[in-house]
């Protein structure tokens, strides 16, 4: 359902040009099918069904909103009755347009990226709260403001044209990449709804690449991408276990993925401008090499992270770059780019606690406060039984601090 | 949609339309003005006198308090507003980043509340 929600809530909003109405009469459509539909059986068409159903109630609200009274949005449904009345049973994609809609500089850029996660690829406000490391209150009212903003200016759905193009292509770019992320995260992949949104990310991605074949960017993103969906059949042992990327069996790698990856990615340097998605995705490149030469290229690593670093200081480059720096140069000078980082901003970041473990445990100090954090801050069941692993191995190493 | 573009100008902006850089100025409006004109997008709206010449009022427990000037002392002032008819902000914005004001000042787009 996921998949359908995100475009019946563009199809519905592109036309209204109300997120929060289209998302309410969806909302009342489901309800009205889950009385229906078990009385009546499910439609040849449910999409179609539950269009002209939430349809019906974008009209009727309208009408009643007096405070609206111009009429535009009444008049511009009707328009588009008769329109629904000629609807193919394929009725047309719009996520497109609701995305660069939530990337629009009239809204407060940091609503950007939950916007779409929310309206255009259905993720609950929760779940973007965590995600984004605020709570779920905070979360809820920037949503909700942006919606209201979106609503009352008049913001216009559609794919903008080229002068407006690439500023908002980032915020677009971004988004897609915070959803890839977020599905991630779940490396057990028990979560269907996750899933999902992986492939819907990555379907994504292929469209931008698509409709801006120039951007090298939007390459570059659907290049990261499909380096990391090549390893996702690689993360799990045979008894479900976690394993580490530096771990990994490259036989179980999708040489196809990761093909088409090093395609795009060439089409992206192509035309000579650098940018956060080309780095990320050449990182992951430098990864891929290990299944054709038996091994990792560390210092090429770190100086990829160190670009990256400088055009993205991101908590998850920072915390790479620290990763690869150790592997070059040692766990010292790793633990040292780690402590450069503000101490306030990774309270709750597993991924530099992990690390910071591993480093830790590397040079024979102690990793158990570290190990204890990283687990204490993992979703996932396996990678928390990797880490006791290891910090269990670490504690029983000769040598190793009694605690 | 109707918006209506608020348009913002510096003190220096207010001296150039009668000293003289005035031919530069009002060539500038005039030109921009008569894109509207022929794009059928303007619905209303008025250059207004420079702020020196407004006066505020305020009614306090029933007293009336006049002041002269304009009601805030900010380094832009109200300059003129004009009245859009369009499809969308971003048909506005489009326009707004065209207006003379845009360059030196600053212009404020805002939907009208109908009644």
């Amino acid at each position: 359902m996921r998949d359908s929600y995100g475009r019946l809530v563009s199809f519905l909003a592109a036309r209204s040009r109300d997120v929060a109405s289209a998302e309410d009469a969806l909302g009342e459509a489901l309800v009205a099918a889950l009385r229906a539909w078990p009385l009546d059986g499910i439609p040849e068409r449910p999409e179609g069904w539950l269009l002209t159903v939430a349809r019906r109630r974008l009209i009727d609200h309208a009408r009643h909103d007096r405070v609206r009274a111009d009429g535009a949005v009444t008049l511009r449904l009707a328009v588009q009755r008769a329109e629904e009345a000629a609807m193919q049973p394929e009725f047309p994609d719009d996520r497109l347009k609701l995305l660069f809609v939530c990337a629009h500089p009239a809204i407060d850029p940091a609503a950007h990226t939950p916007l779409m996660l929310q309206v255009v690829l259905g993720l609950d406000a929760g779940r973007i709260a965590r995600a984004f490391l605020v709570s779920p209150a905070t979360m809820s009212q920037r949503l909700v403001r942006a919606k209201i903003r979106i609503r009352d200016t008049g913001m216009a759905f559609a794919v903008p044209g080229a002068a407006e193009l690439s500023s908002r292509l980032d915020a677009v770019l971004q988004a897609v990449y915070a959803a890839y992320g977020t599905s991630w995260d779940d490396v057990a992949g028990a979560d269907a709804r996750l899933r999902g949104l992986a492939e819907e990310a990555v379907w994504l991605a292929r469209v931008l690449v698509r409709l801006l074949p120039s951007e090298p960017e939007a390459h570059g993103l659907l290049a990261l991408l499909l380096h990391c969906e090549a390893r996702r059949p690689a993360r799990r042992g045979s008894g479900g276990e976690y394993v580490p990327l530096s771990e990994q069996n490259v036989t179980r790698w999708s040489r196809a993925l990761i093909d088409e990856a090093e395609r795009e990615l060439t089409v992206a340097a192509a035309h000579g401008t650098m940018g956060r998605f080309q780095l990320e995705a050449a990182i992951q490149s430098v990864h891929a090499q290990r299944a054709v030469t038996g091994r990792t290229e560390w210092s090429a690593l770190a100086l990829f992270y160190e670009a990256l670093v400088r055009c993205a200081p991101t908590l998850g480059a920072l915390v790479g770059h620290a990763a690869a720096l150790a592997a070059a140069r040692g766990a010292a000078e790793g633990l040292a780019a780690l402590d450069a980082i503000d101490a306030s901003s990774v309270a709750r970041y597993q991924p530099y606690w992990a690390v910071r473990a591993h480093l830790l445990a590397e040079t024979g100090a102690d990793a158990t406060e570290a190990y204890m954090r990283a687990i204490a801050l993992s979703e996932d069941d396996a990678v928390r039984a990797f880490l006791a692993g290891r910090a269990g191995a670490a504690a029983e190493r000769p040598g190793a601090p009694a605690t | 949609m109707k918006y209506t573009m608020l348009i913002y100008e510096t003190e220096a902006d207010f001296n150039a339309r009668t000293n003289d850089e005035q031919a530069r100025y009002w060539g500038a409006w005039k030109a921009y003005h008569q894109a509207l004109v022929q794009a059928g997008v303007i619905a209303g709206g008025h250059a207004l006198q420079p702020p020196v010449t407004g006066t505020t009022v305020r009614v306090t427990g029933g007293k009336r308090d006049v002041q002269d000037g304009p009601y805030a002392d900010t380094k832009e002032q109200l300059g003129g507003f004009i009245d859009l008819e369009l499809p969308s902000l971003d048909a506005a914005l489009e326009l707004a980043s065209r207006c003379p004001a845009a360059a030196y000042g600053a212009v404020e787009i805002r939907p009208i509340h109908t009644m």
